[in-house]
């Protein structure tokens, strides 16, 4: 509907875009498949004139004159229509393979440019996106996107020819009898746009209710525990009924619509082919001088003339129909590839970074070079193009924010005149009420989304100078939703370092307090993860991003809520070993529990988007504020 | 599989029979078109007059608007048939999963069983109604389309009959080749799309590891995998096309050739050219109702896996069901596990729960504690028989619960699920799941208990709020005590709080038991908590060790006897508490 209502002009633009698309890739392919149906058509159309042909020219003179007369002519008509028929074929043949192998390829193009796409856009795009809607590219709108180019296009395409072929030889047969037929499509047409429109509306408003039910099922299968611990299975059944019964409604009118359009223009046909033989009949009858391209022929209509217009008449029908049918794959399928275009219009997250991150050796006069190895030190490598000079800098971890505000949006600013100071080998922890601004002050220093005002520095460098891939490859970072992938145990540690040995991820386990678990999994490391680790507890899947990101072991750690699902007991043998690992090297936390982050150097204390506090723990409590409060609420309890 | 289907038809029987009789009828009439066409333009032929172009003409064109009437009929039967079909089926599916214990939830993810109910739902559908329409006017347009070409001309109608096998063994050679390779493709298709879900979902991590260029080459491998099935597939598919053109264009050939060759050797008086136009129609008709009757095969096919889900879940049988002669009145809140094992699935090596004794008296507060993975939650569920045991018995009431009535039980046992939700509705309406006849002086006294109404009289609409799905507009703290306080309002004799007050503030925490021990002092309550603070005061503390009692008794004893829980409320508490 939306489209209807911005005209005609966006459809068409997608629609030559979208050829346009498939014929930078596939042009040679494509006008092949178009020569060749343009063939295949004239050779289906063929018949209709061979008919006439052998009509006038073999039966009738056949009759009067004997078989031997006729006998040569027989055996060329019938010869040139095989071999017609036969060039036909190997058209047929070769554009249907054409367009399998072609759709294939092209669908393939457009799934990959849409990922390779999706990989480069800014983390806005997937916020202010929901992913049904972005999975929706790749699922709905790529199969309609299918339906249009495998079926609609070469169908539409062969009607089309076929329809432009039989123009040409009807009007040359009869321009009488051809405005018939024109009276017929006509009312096709017409037949077309007012149920098809109705149904469309219906489709539209059936989707609609679809959507709302499948809302409802999934609360309430998402709840379905609760509905039996409160015993109110009767209630959820009669609301399902209510909603159900909507549905049903609309499907059925849908439908209803849908399913009369086919019999309709398919049965009008059979009433044009009826008229042109009746109007034929009182043709001959009355002897009317056929008027034809070749002008006003006083012999009148021939017999033979009218069997051949009725076979074309029917031939003409069936292609308006054709066409007809593919109307509402055609609409859906440029729907899809709007949806789809959109998604390759993105911008992507821009990148003007050009300080990299190596690896360094320093030696005892702290000079530093680059290294082909990991050393475990790593440096900044610092291009100057103004005298093409590069200098280094050791990466130590040095991280400040100067007075930062940011909103996700312009209009709302969620974080005010932010600064810290986070020296190299600190730990610092972030404490607040849920929509303080923690996790978003960690969003800005990997450059998940870039200050509104303000300075980072990371090492004294301005981190918009440095590459956005070594910026965060610098970051070690462990979130709360940890998000785990399609593969073995294994294979999800190993995403923290690609070309890690087993030894190495299983080292990795070990330090995050892992392995226990893991080694009780039916298969172990080798256990397959399906469905984001649906068959693993938050607490394994927590521990198991701990261990990806140790195995990464980058200079700098954000930790967010990393360790929230775990039970203390635990988390205090996590921390054990994380404390060793980030010996020397700058932290980020984000927690819960206070225990969790009592050992920092520096606490800030949080509070719609302003530091109100910050100290480390015994300055804090001193100052009896905020954090004061947050952590004595234990003890109030004694 | 289908008989099972076929009870979702109910009372759409009539419109599910009128559908295929009256495309019978238009199938007929559309065959009977050509034939009498053919008599038409013989007859003018022979005599050329006012009377005979107006008869024949009327009854042709009186049979095109039959034959439209009867095809628009069909549609609306079909509409109806199919729409109602999915309607029942839609209902079945739902009301069986009402009727599931935890055991058969537990075997369905939620996202399978929505799939299940729409997309599967309507593939079977769409089968269905081509089931109705296509696949009985395929067969019917090929017979009558036969019959008529016989009555036309019998020596030119064995040319059809001798094409009819070639084409529809290729039809039936191309189906069967390319079903099993489709679903493997689909099966691939699918797998594709997860992984791209998982993608958008990780995209954090993904863009956090600096790992877009590995996603992006994983993803190409999997995309060209599909496409290399995807090109084999269609290329198979694509030979249906030149096919049925073979056949066709042969049969005309055929036709010409035979049809002229008669018809000038017997001096124009067997075939007439009009028949041979005629015939040529019902090649069409027939060889168009296999190519039809090909793609209804394939449609079935894809309606086929959805119906095997859905049948999945029509099968599942409910492994709880309420007793013959069951009892419906819960004495009192006592509680005892005679020697209680259990598992979750019998083929499980692992029993989550191991030889638990345990006798709780009414108006206990009992705590449990224990790591992640010690079956805490487990212990709860058997106590209003959410599962049930393996081995041993746990009554309630002194009686075992299996002899209850499920809802009588369940009704004096209320759980605060650790994974709770709320339905999208206003507060009231959430809180009266527990007692839908609860006045608002106990829904706000529950309010009350549940430390819920302060922040509930703070919102512009107090109790008449609106919930959005999945609770998002209320903080997890606040969803908590709204789940207690619907609990609450059950006036159960035991109450369970399966970890319910894990995002309430420590104060707040202490502030409900408080309520609790002094305004419900006759409910057995039990407390299953991560937080030593949240069972510090209970009168019995069971500390959870896979799956078994590690350690019972109350705080004080326990900080003697047990170095874990010494550990755990050390971990806690020498370092900090914890924060909202």
């Amino acid at each position: 509907m939306k489209e209807k209502k911005q005209g005609g002009a966006g459809t068409m633009k997608t629609l030559g875009r979208l050829l346009k698309y498939l014929f930078r890739y596939y042009k040679g392919s494509m006008i092949a498949v178009l020569v060749c149906i343009a063939v295949t058509a004239a050779a289906g159309i063929s018949s209709s004139v061979f008919l006439e042909i052998l009509v006038d020219e073999v039966i009738v003179p056949g009759i009067a004159d004997g078989y031997s007369a006729v006998a040569q002519t027989l055996t060329t008509v019938i010869l040139s229509m095989a071999a017609i028929y036969v060039v036909g074929l190997v058209c047929s043949f070769l554009y249907t393979r054409l367009m399998a192998i072609v759709t294939s390829a092209f669908l393939k193009r457009v799934r990959t440019d849409m990922f390779n796409k999706m990989q480069s856009l800014p983390l806005r795009y997937f916020d202010t996106n929901t992913h049904g809607d972005i999975m929706s590219c790749y699922t709905n709108d790529t199969d309609a996107l299918r339906q249009l180019v495998a079926q609609s296009i070469p169908n539409i395409f062969y009607s089309l020819v076929a329809i432009v072929y039989l123009l040409v030889v009807m009007f040359n047969s009869s321009i009488w009898l051809s405005l018939v037929v024109f009276v017929g499509v006509a009312a096709m047409v017409l037949c077309t746009k007012s149920i098809g429109g109705r149904s469309a509306k219906y489709f539209v408003l059936q989707q609609k209710t679809t959507g709302e039910t499948e809302g409802f099922v999934e609360e309430m299968m998402t709840g379905q525990k609760v509905i039996k611990v409160f015993c109110h299975e009767k209630e959820s059944k009669s609301d399902f009924d209510e909603i159900n019964y909507r549905l049903f409604k609309d499907c059925e009118t849908a439908n209803k619509y849908g399913n009369i359009l086919m019999p309709a223009i398919n049965n009008i046909g059979h009433v044009a082919y009826v008229l042109v033989a009746i109007v034929g009949g009182l043709f001959v009858l009355w002897g009317v001088p056929n008027l034809s391209f070749s002008g006003l022929e006083s012999a009148g209509v021939g017999m033979g003339a009218i069997v051949a217009f009725l076979n074309m008449s029917r031939q003409f029908t069936l292609n308006i129909s054709q066409v007809s049918q593919q109307v509402n794959s055609v609409v859906m399928g440029i729907a899809g590839a709007k949806r789809i275009f959109e998604l390759l219009d993105q911008q992507p997250e821009t990148d003007d970074g050009y300080v990299t991150l190596v690896n360094a050796e320093i030696d005892e006069n702290g000079n530093i070079t680059e290294s082909e190895k990991r050393t475990g030190k790593w440096a900044w490598r610092h291009p100057h193009k103004a005298d093409g000079t590069v200098t280094y800098t050791e990466l130590k971890g040095d991280i400040r924010m100067f007075n930062v505000d940011f909103g996700y949006v312009p209009e709302k600013t969620v974080l005010h005149d932010v600064s810290i100071y986070a020296k190299p080998g600190q730990k610092i922890a972030f404490v607040g009420a849920t929509g303080a601004g923690k996790t978003t002050i960690t969003n800005l220093i990997n450059r998940f989304y870039d200050i509104a005002d303000g300075k980072i520095r990371y090492d004294g460098i301005n981190i918009n100078k440095i590459k956005k891939g070594d910026l965060r490859r610098s970051l070690g970072m462990v979130l709360q939703d940890t998000n785990l992938f399609t593969g073995t145990v294994m294979d999800n540690i190993r995403y923290g370092k690609l070309d890690a040995t087993d030894e190495e991820c299983i080292a990795a386990a070990k330090l995050a307090n892992a392995h226990d678990f893991i080694t009780r999994l039916p298969e172990g490391y080798n256990t397959m993860l399906t469905g984001d680790g649906s068959n693993l507890s938050q607490g394994q899947k927590q521990l198991l991003s701990i261990a990806r990101a140790a195995l990464a072991n980058a200079p700098v750690m954000i930790l967010d809520e990393a360790t929230s699902s775990i039970d203390t007991r635990t988390e205090a043998l996590v921390q054990a070993g994380m404390d060793k690992l980030m010996e020397g090297r700058t932290v980020f936390v984000i927690a819960h529990r206070l225990s969790t982050i009592r050992n920092s150097n520096a606490i800030m204390v949080l509070d719609h988007g302003r530091i109100i506090e910050r100290g480390d723990h015994e300055q804090l409590l001193a100052q009896k504020g905020t954090y004061y409060q947050l952590y004595t609420g234990a003890f109030e309890l004694e | 599989m289908v008989k099972k289907l076929a009870k979702s038809i109910r009372q759409y029987k009539k419109q599910t029979v009128l559908a295929p009789v009256f495309v019978t009828l238009e199938v007929a009439m559309e065959c009977i078109l050509p034939l009498y066409m053919v008599y038409m333009l013989e007859k003018i032929q022979a005599d050329n007059s006012i009377g005979n172009i107006l008869t024949y003409g009327g009854i042709l064109l009186a049979l095109s608007f039959l034959a439209l009437l009867f095809g628009v009929l069909s549609g609306k039967f079909a509409a109806t048939a199919s729409a109602g079909f999915a309607r029942n089926l839609r209902q079945d599916l739902y009301y069986a999963v009402q009727d599931f214990s935890f055991a058969n939830i537990d075997k369905f993810s939620t996202s399978g069983l929505v799939t299940r109910m729409t997309t599967d739902v309507s593939n079977v559908q769409m089968a269905f109604m081509m089931l109705v329409r296509v696949a009985f006017r395929s067969p019917v347009m090929l017979i009558f389309s036969l019959v008529m070409a016989f009555a036309l001309n019998a020596t030119l109608a064995w040319v059809f009959l001798a094409l009819v096998p070639v084409l529809g063994g290729i039809l039936v050679f191309v189906v069967f080749k390319v079903n099993p390779i489709f679903d493997k493709v689909f099966k691939k298709y699918d797998a594709m799309n997860e992984s791209v879900q998982e993608n958008i979902k990780g995209i954090r991590v993904v863009k956090s590891y600096v790992r877009e260029e590995y996603e992006k080459k994983k993803f190409e491998r999997t995309a060209e995998d599909v496409r290399r099935d995807f090109t084999r597939a269609e290329k198979i598919v694509a030979l249906n096309t030149p096919a049925m053109q073979l056949c066709m264009w042969f049969a005309i050939l055929m036709i010409c050739f035979l049809g002229s060759l008669v018809s000038v050797q017997s001096g124009g008086e067997l075939i007439s050219s009009a028949t041979l136009s005629s015939l040529i129609v019902y090649a069409a008709q027939i060889l168009s109702s296999l190519m039809m009757f090909s793609m209804v095969l394939v449609m079935i096919t894809i309606g086929r896996t959805s119906a095997e889900r859905i049948v999945e879940v029509l099968d599942e049988k409910s492994s709880l069901t309420s007793p013959e002669n069951a009892v419906t009145e819960v004495k009192d809140g006592g509680i005892v596990f005679e020697n209680v094992s259990f598992k979750y699935s019998e083929t499980a090596e692992k029993f989550a729960l191991k030889n638990i004794d345990l006798v709780i008296r009414p108006g206990e507060t009992v705590g449990i504690l224990g790591s992640t993975g010690s079956s805490k939650t487990t212990l709860g569920n058997l106590i209003p028989r959410l599962y049930d045991v393996s081995e041993g018995s746990v009554k309630v009431g002194g009686r075992d619960v299996r002899e209850y009535d499920l809802e009588s039980l369940r009704n004096a046992v209320s759980v605060v699920l650790q994974k709770n939700v709320l339905f999208s509705g206003t507060i009231k309406k959430n809180l009266r799941w527990g007692d839908a006849d609860a006045t608002d002086e106990e829904i706000v006294r529950a309010c009350k208990l549940a430390q819920a109404d302060e922040f509930i009289q703070g919102f512009p609409d107090k109790y008449d709020t609106y919930i959005e799905q999945g609770g998002t507009n209320v903080s997890g703290g606040q969803k908590q005590r709204l789940c207690i306080a619907r609990a609450l309002l059950k006036k159960p004799k035991i109450l369970i709080l399966d970890d319910s007050t894990s995002a309430v503030d420590t104060k707040t925490d202490a502030l409900i038991r408080k309520a609790f021990r002094e305004e419900i002092p006759d409910t057995t309550k039990i407390i299953i908590a991560q937080r030593v603070s949240s069972v510090q005061d209970a009168d019995k503390i069971i500390l959870m060790e896979n799956g078994e009692i590690g350690a019972m008794g109350t705080h004080e004893e326990l900080m003697k006897s047990s170095p874990v829980y010494r550990e755990i409320y050390e971990s806690q508490n020498k370092r900090g508490g914890e924060e909202e």
